[in-house]
């Protein structure tokens, strides 16, 4: 329990420090934005109601983009490590695909999917895809051998073999591949935003970032790094539901 | 329902494993296969239970398996095999799940095979908080559960330190003396052997072939830990064995 709240206290005495930092004149305005002050802009932000105008958007795209390639990722890793057919016809593909920076892509999904929310769905799905399927086939692929042995010798079938052994065998490891995945879906989402949006936090920041407005700048950041935070303590809180078989 | 080998055979890559068994499985006894590692001894079992067919010979299944039996031939791992994720229920309602087998009936059925096997208060434990010991009971518990004609066990008291062993096999000795059933004891140990087999074949080295069936008449209820014309037996296992082991190691040094 204590060990929890040191993460706090490190928080605390970085925020304090600064705040003390900027307001004695030893750190220059021009570095860091004072964390009041940054506070209060977060506070207008949110008085005004643009937080919410800027909130939802990214939200629903990370929600819409994040689901896409992170069932699909599931389902095709699953395919992969279940039938070795399949296996062989995608592992090299996949090597191929996994290297290529997503954001580079952009400009081709615009193509492809408009200007608009489809090509940012696309990069943001395209880009928790491939850290999922890799995530999930070696998931399924560690999954221990004698227990799928120990079901074919009892005469289950195929279909429970793989629902009730493979799955929630491999379930610690798609689940942490699924963290990976969802923090660079909160990345690509800034990216795709800041290359075209009108709302949205990449957006809030990119604009706040041309007008060296760093109060606004670093409220931006604190929204992603809270996002961040959440996303994790969600997969956490899913983590301890399934997983509480482990120790 | 009993198994019959004739001349059963089998080769890996040219390597030839098994030669020419010769076996007979009688409904209602244990009968242990004892030999040096890597005489293939696994490699029979996994024929017997239809998961290899064998180059030469045959394994045939005589008789019908009694009519309440889900899964005729069933294994009982060295490992366990326990699924982490199910309580010691969960994982044996596994085996009856695919039979269409829920609810009440399924739960009636685990409490019962629970109870023989003396589980009964640890029905809602996840494997982990299990000793080694309890972990092969509960196998052993969900193999009773499916009724098998024969029960295919592969060194399934390696894996447990010398007292849960004793303790295991006078587990064994009594669930067969209540019911007997029908079982292929695979075991490198010949205390074990002595003390849970009617019949005690004895394989040679690489390739192995059926170098003496041993038949103790004593009841398995009736033998100890111990027991003097148990410890004669097992010296002429012994003695039977010791070559063969020592060759067999000499073998395994010589690459
Ligand atoms: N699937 C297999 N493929 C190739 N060789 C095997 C296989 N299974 C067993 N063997 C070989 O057959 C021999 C007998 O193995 P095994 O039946 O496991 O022996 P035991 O159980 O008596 O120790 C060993 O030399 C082993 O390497
Ligand atoms: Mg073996």
């Amino acid at each position: 329990m204590t060990r929890r709240w040191v993460g706090f206290a490190v928080f605390l005495v970085l925020l304090l420090a600064v705040e003390w930092g900027t307001r004695t004149g030893f750190i220059s305005p021009l570095t860091l934005p004072k964390p009041s002050d940054v506070l209060q802009t977060f506070a207008e932000l949110y008085s005004s109601g643009l937080l919410f105008q800027h909130l939802l958007p990214s939200l629903s795209r990370l929600a819409v983009g994040a689901a896409l390639g992170a069932s699909l990722g599931i389902g095709v890793g699953l395919l992969m490590g279940l039938f070795s057919f399949i296996r062989a016809g995608l592992v090299p593909l996949v090597a191929a695909i996994f290297p290529i920076p997503k954001i580079a892509l952009l400009p081709l999904f615009v193509i492809w999917f408009g200007i608009d929310e489809g090509s940012k769905y696309a990069l943001i799905a395209f880009g928790t895809f491939t850290p999922t399927v890799v995530a999930t086939y070696a998931a399924v692929d560690n999954v221990d051998r004698t227990l799928i042995r120990m079901g074919q010798s009892f005469g289950l079938s195929w279909l429970s073999i793989v629902r009730k052994i493979v799955l929630p065998g491999a379930m610690p490891g798609i689940l942490a591949g699924l963290r990976i995945s969802l923090a660079i879906a909160i990345i690509l989402l800034v990216a795709a935003e800041m290359l075209g949006a009108e709302y949205g936090i990449g957006a809030y920041i990119l604009e706040a970032g041309s007008l060296y407005d760093l109060e606004r700048l670093f409220a931006g950041v604190v929204i992603l790094s809270v996002l961040g935070v959440l996303v994790s303590a969600v997969i956490g809180a899913i983590e301890k539901r399934v997983l509480n078989w482990r120790s | 329902m009993e198994l019959r080998l004739r001349g059963v055979g089998h080769g890996y890559g040219g390597r030839e494993v098994l030669r020419g068994i010769d076996l007979d499985i009688p409904a209602g006894q244990i009968v242990c296969i004892v030999g040096p590692s890597g005489c293939g001894k696994s490699t029979l079992l996994r024929m017997m239970g239809g998961l290899e067919e064998p180059d030469l010979g045959e394994v045939l299944q005589v008789g019908q398996a009694p009519e309440d039996c889900l899964n005729p031939l069933t294994y009982i791992f060295q490992d366990f095999a326990l699924l982490p994720w199910r309580t010691v229920a969960g994982n044996v309602s596994l085996v009856l799940e695919d039979h269409e087998i829920k609810g009440v009936d399924a739960s009636a059925m685990i409490k019962d095979v629970l109870q023989r096997t003396r589980l009964s208060d640890f029905a809602d434990t996840l494997p982990r908080q299990l000793s080694g010991g309890m972990k092969q009971r509960v196998a052993i518990a969900r193999a009773l559960v499916v009724n098998p004609a024969v029960m295919l066990m592969d060194e399934p008291l390696s894996a447990l330190d010398s007292q849960t062993r004793e303790l295991l096999m006078d587990d064994l000795i009594s669930l067969w003396t209540r019911t007997p059933f029908t079982a292929v004891y695979v075991t490198h140990n010949l205390a074990e052997a002595v003390r849970l087999g009617h019949r005690i074949v004895v394989l040679s080295r690489r390739p192995g072939e059926v170098r003496e069936v041993v038949t103790l008449e004593k009841p398995l209820e009736a033998r100890a830990y111990g027991d003097a014309d148990l410890e004669v037996k097992q010296k002429h296992l012994w003695e039977l064995m010791r070559a063969e082991a020592a060759a067999a190691d000499a073998e395994l040094i010589g690459g």
